[in-house]
């Protein structure tokens, strides 16, 4: 039996109210599954399972009550507890039916339900890859495994993602069908629409909004109250850093030039929906820059520096109604520019709409802000504790550089590092910062 | 389609974008990032939300007819 706990939501977040349960006792709970939302400062967190197995009992209702991060919520039982030819025949009914849109459309790859059911340890994976294919939606045990030593690879995964509806891919809907939808918590992925176009309308909505359980609960918290619960929350983490980090600045202008030209060329043959948008180059830049200099991207706990394989992007997000969060794109380095895009869109779209992920709010190895095309010139970051760096983009403008002795007007922008003087000096953080120059100026390759 | 029309819906995706902002306040001749506060993720969608929901490509070299509330409505009157 697996005692399923209520995981970490990020250094500054202790506490959430659970509001719903997305599963039943009985249901297949995959890795990476979200089973359960849960209320807190931040608005609604979508719990995810990194177990798998069958739901054996939920252990809690949702409630107003605040339920500390650590606290059991369900328990599963690992499904090794049944025999393999029980699972391969829940496999193809139980979960295919549950709210994964990418089950419904892939129907081009092969089911790759393997004969031997290695339980907990198949398929063969590795965690990076993994991340990747929760990312990409990709439900790995449909994929037929190509590695040497019968491992799923990371082609495996993106040819998965390529030729189906990506789930991160906005579904079309009217404005006013998006809206309701938002407004009553569907998620229009798992809506089919009634239109032979494909377009969702609002008629579309209600029958969708059946929920596998239908155990919610009233919002205790308003919107006034979560600005100021918000509020509580950043000046906690932000108090912790300032007391606790020695930071140290430094900042260059680099010249993007080449970047936006690659930009303008590359939008031009794009639809709208693949268009590329300068952040997310920018983010690229930073993740491959970190595995040239990995001493910014992990965390400062207990007294030490604990650096991360992992490249876990934070985002700041900046919210209309005031605040902010950074949540994380997760494995940010494995991602190619238009997985970066697409990503970048959906974090920032459920930032704001407050869906976020308990992953993404708990695992960034290090945090960018970026003020795209407008705003100020400079940001000088404060470190998201227990993170040991934080990079940051100005404001996108053209101003006058030297180019061969000669004054012309060129787009730059000024970026920014904030690092922790525990861990690195200034000479480490000026070659992350001229790595990030260096790979902008070859946006192709990017 | 009248401009009425074309008006009333760039302003219902820009609802979905900025819930916040009523249209009785929003300026139809004056730059919308700027007076809204739209960052270019903001803009972008605003662009998907109007090419859905009319069926009107917008090309890239196209992006400037939507700076504003009436930029845009006549860019969907073409």
């Amino acid at each position: 039996m697996i005692e399923f706990k209520l995981p970490s939501l990020g250094a500054d977040m202790d506490e959430a109210m659970l509001v719903a349960w997305l599963v039943a006792p009985g249901d297949i709970v995959e890795r990476g599954q979200v089973i359960a939302e849960v209320e807190t400062d931040k608005g609604i967190i979508e719990i995810e399972c990194w177990e798998e197995g069958y739901v054996d009992e939920l252990l809690l209702e949702p409630s107003p009550t605040k339920l500390s991060v650590g606290t059991p919520i369900a328990l599963l039982r690992s499904i090794d507890d049944s025999a393999p030819a029980r699972r391969a025949g829940a496999h193809d009914g139980a979960i295919i039916d549950a709210a994964d849109p990418v089950e419904a459309t892939d129907e081009t790859e092969a089911i790759g339900t393997d004969g031997e059911d290695e339980a907990l340890a198949a398929p063969r994976i590795s965690p990076p890859i993994r991340h990747l294919a929760h990312e990409l939606g990709v439900d790995i045990s449909r994929l037929e495994p190509t590695g040497d030593r019968g491992e799923i690879t990371r082609d495996d995964v993106r040819s998965a993602s390529v030729p189906m509806s990506a789930p991160n891919e906005r579904p079309r809907a009217t404005p006013r069908a998006r809206q309701v939808a938002m407004e009553r918590g569907i998620d229009l992925l798992a809506v089919t629409p009634s239109r032979r176009d494909g377009l969702i309308v609002e008629e579309d909505l209600p029958a969708a909004s059946e929920k596998p359980a239908d155990a919610t609960v009233e919002l205790p918290i308003n919107e006034r109250d979560r600005g100021q619960a918000m509020r509580g929350a950043i000046a906690r983490s932000m108090e912790r850093s300032k007391r606790e980090i020695p930071h140290y600045y430094l900042g260059t202008q680099i010249d993007l030039a080449a970047m936006m030209s690659w930009i303008e060329e590359a939008n031009d043959d794009r639809s709208l929906t693949k268009r590329i948008l300068p952040a997310a180059l920018l983010l690229r830049a930073v993740a491959l820059a970190l595995r040239e200099v990995p001493d910014f991207n992990g965390h400062w706990i207990d007294g030490a520096f604990r650096p991360s394989q992992d490249i876990h992007l934070g985002v700041a997000v900046s919210l209309r109604t005031g605040g902010l969060v950074a949540p994380a794109i997760v494995n940010a380095d494995r991602l190619d520019l238009d997985e970066m895009m697409v990503s970048l869109t959906d974090l920032v779209a459920r930032a704001r709409s407050g869906r976020l992920r308990s992953s993404e709010m708990s695992d960034a190895t290090i945090t960018v802000t970026s003020l795209g095309d407008r705003g100020v010139d400079i940001v000088f970051p404060i470190i998201v504790p227990p993170q040991v760096a934080m990079v940051g983009f100005g404001r996108i403008a053209q101003r006058p550089v030297v180019v061969d002795e000669s004054v012309v007007v060129h787009t730059v922008v000024d970026a920014s590092l904030t690092a922790d003087h525990r861990v690195t000096d200034g000479h480490r953080g000026g070659l992350f910062l001229l790595a990030i120059d260096r790979l902008l100026q070859e946006p192709d390759k990017l | 389609m009248t401009t009425d029309e074309a008006k009333e819906i760039i302003f219902d995706v820009l609802s979905n974008i900025a819930p916040e902002v009523s249209p009785d306040e929003v300026e139809h001749d004056v730059d919308l990032s700027e007076q809204l506060d739209l960052d270019s993720m903001d803009y972008l969608n605003w662009l998907i939300g109007i090419s859905e929901v009319t069926g009107v490509e917008i090309p890239q070299r196209d992006a400037s007819h939507f700076l504003t509330i009436d930029g845009a409505a006549s860019y969907l009157l073409r």
